[in-house]
């Protein structure tokens, strides 16, 4: 496989005040260019921290990402992240959100009018152009959503990261935010690594499934290839025995993770169902506690 | 371009119209009627009250003596403006008549350099007072905006400040007059000073009292930018400039205003007991000068300076609320 973007036996140990928690332990991944990956898991098992680390908001205590056969350390617009919370600036109007990255990214290469074209050309990818000149508080979440998107594809980056990008946004929404998606994938084939929760959404959009095992010391449990044919119609797919089957996959494996059923090799003897869930909930709130550290400091 | 600027005016345009249009009357007479019925009962009360109170200066002046005393005091104003205007007449004349008989040109000047100098009026009083805190607090600013954003960025620079901050912070103005009298004394000398010592002295301890809260909210302000937003900053790689000229600041202006607004609000009340200490000739000598006259009219003139020092501090705080409004992007936070 023409390895594009390799996340290479990656481990990520924080040092908090019990002692040091790994979270991540011998995450592998290898991607194609091209190539639409869900991350899926149970909260607080590390998803966010692989997409942090390949995004380099964090820095992974064992091993390391490689992209294009050079590794990546630093944040930068090359792996742009479409955040959870769109994250845009709330004094700025949506144009001006938009132009903010490609200004950053292309001050040198561009000229200004080409800046103003390809932010106009980004908002129309997202069917934002209407509300070009609103504040962020006078859109919807979806919109919101869409900007982030926006802006994260305006700056041309070699893998897009999208942390739970519709988790916020009702069920009607997220599908005209799924098919949208759907339709710049087919349109720009970007690398993209997705987290989501949802296993439609997983399915749906994915040419593979990467399925996390429960953390502390979380890796890859299973890794599904998704074989269906594209342009998908989720109309259509909902009567396909194949989706099914793919999505029968997905909603058992975590539903054994979640019943304790311990499938890897090399794990020590599992702990009660109580104490792992306790495990899970501090490492989630020590994680979230160690990342603010680290983002403020 | 142009699309953004006609959109920020309409919706300025339309909110200024809004002020003037009657969309609900029923809404409109409750806010009326309801402020101006407690008024009514006020004044009752306060007249009724007054004329319990017997003081070795007279009875305690009711409503009715406080407005009789705010139109004195603008007759006292108007015929000093008269008198002022009077004089000068007077001096132009004589300047001619000097010109017309040949006098050196030094002594020309001299009358030339003959200004009026009668007593402060009260309206004169009032504007020495505007512009006293107007200079205390643009010094204040001017000091703690940039020092509170250093504060918020550097984690060290806040363990170290915060400490002298907490102990500088309650102390009445009362307590710095005489220092900065003393300082000021010393290192204010010239010739031909262009403000007074009183003047200066009042401003620093304005200023030393009314820096505290902007530092302290601007510090906030800029330590409690959103993680998301600088994680955008990182990935896009903003320079330092950058990210805290497009990132930092814009995201702190909210808290800054705030501070801004409760650094004013101090500042006022500071600058009367100043004023009353340092003899600075506004409306705290106003009332210093009237309670030691000790006429029969002096509670009342006193009176009429304490209302007007409560409606131009409403007024002031008024106008930092439009300023925060304009320029706060905060909507969620409740402006009133």
């Amino acid at each position: 496989m023409n390895t594009y973007l390799d996340i290479d036996h990656v481990g990520i140990t924080f040092p908090t005040d019990n002692g040091p928690l790994t979270v991540l332990d011998g995450v592998n991944i290898h991607m194609r260019k091209g190539e639409f990956v869900s991350l899926i898991g149970h909260s607080g098992c590390g998803k966010s921290t692989v997409l942090n680390i390949v995004a380099g908001l964090l820095q992974a205590t064992e091993g390391g990402i490689i992209l294009e056969g050079r590794e990546v350390n630093d944040p930068g617009p090359d792996r742009a992240v479409v955040f959870q919370n769109h994250s845009l600036l709330p004094w700025l109007t949506v144009y001006d959100n938009v132009r903010l990255a490609i200004d950053q990214v292309f001050k040198k290469t561009k000229t200004r009018e080409e800046r103003h074209e390809w932010t106009l050309h980004n908002l129309e990818l997202v069917h934002m152009s209407h509300a070009m000149d609103r504040k962020p508080d006078e859109i919807s979440g979806g919109m919101k959503q869409r900007v982030g998107i926006a802006r994260a594809l305006a700056m041309e980056p070699r893998v897009l990261l999208m942390d739970e990008p519709f988790g916020a946004l009702d069920s009607l929404t997220r599908t005209h935010m799924q098919d949208s998606l759907m339709e710049i994938q087919a349109d720009l084939n970007n690398t993209v690594i997705m987290i989501t929760h949802d296993v439609d959404e997983a399915v749906l959009l994915s040419d593979r499934i990467i399925m996390m095992t429960n953390g502390p010391s979380a890796r890859v449990g299973e890794i599904l290839d998704i074989d269906l044919p594209r342009p998908r119609d989720r109309l259509e797919l909902a009567e396909n025995p194949t989706y099914n089957h793919y999505r029968a996959e997905v909603v058992r494996f975590l539903h054994e993770r979640h019943l304790d059923k311990d499938k890897d090799k090399g794990n020590e003897a599992p702990p009660s169902v109580a104490k792992k869930q306790q495990a899970e909930k501090e490492a989630q709130s020590e994680k979230e506690e160690i990342d603010q550290l680290r983002m403020i400091g | 371009m142009s699309q953004s600027i006609t959109s920020t005016l309409s919706p300025s345009l339309e909110r200024f119209t809004a002020l003037f249009t009657i969309t609900q009357p029923k809404k409109l007479a409750a806010s009326i009627v309801i402020p101006f019925i407690a008024l009514l009962v006020f004044l009752l009360l306060w007249s009724a009250g007054a004329s319990h109170i017997q003081t070795s200066l007279g009875v305690f002046p009711g409503p009715a003596k406080v407005w009789e005393q705010t139109l004195a005091l603008w007759d006292e104003h108007q015929a000093a403006r008269a008198k002022e205007h009077a004089f000068n007449e007077r001096m132009q004349k004589r300047v001619e008549k000097a010109i017309a008989a040949g006098k050196p040109q030094e002594k020309i000047d001299r009358i030339r350099e003959r200004s009026y100098t009668g007593p402060a009026t009260f309206i004169d009083q009032i504007f020495t007072s505007l512009g006293t805190v107007a200079t205390g607090f643009i010094l204040a600013s001017l000091i703690a905006i940039p020092l509170g954003i250093l504060i918020g960025m550097n984690q060290t620079l806040y363990q170290a400040f915060n400490p002298i901050i907490q102990l500088l912070k309650p102390v009445s103005p009362l307590a710095w007059l005489p220092l900065v009298t003393m300082v000021v004394s010393a290192v204010y000398v010239s010739k031909d000073p262009m403000f007074s010592k009183s003047y200066i002295t009042s401003a620093i301890t304005v200023t030393l009292c009314c820096v505290w809260p902007t530092i302290i909210n601007t510090a906030v302000g800029v330590s409690g930018v959103s993680k998301d937003l600088l994680n955008v900053s990182r990935v896009l790689r903003l320079g330092w400039f950058t990210k805290t000229m497009k990132i930092m600041l814009p995201s702190s202006i909210p808290m800054m205003f705030t501070g801004l607004r409760l650094s004013l609000s101090i500042g006022w009340m500071v600058l009367i007991a100043a004023e009353m200490l340092a003899q600075n000739p506004g409306l705290g000598k106003f009332v210093w000068d009237e309670f030691q006259n000790g006429s029969s009219n002096s509670l009342a003139r006193i009176m009429v300076a304490v209302i007007a020092i409560g409606f131009i501090g409403f007024l002031l705080d008024r106008g930092m609320l439009l300023l925060q409004k304009q320029f706060s992007w905060d909507k969620s936070a409740v402006l009133r």
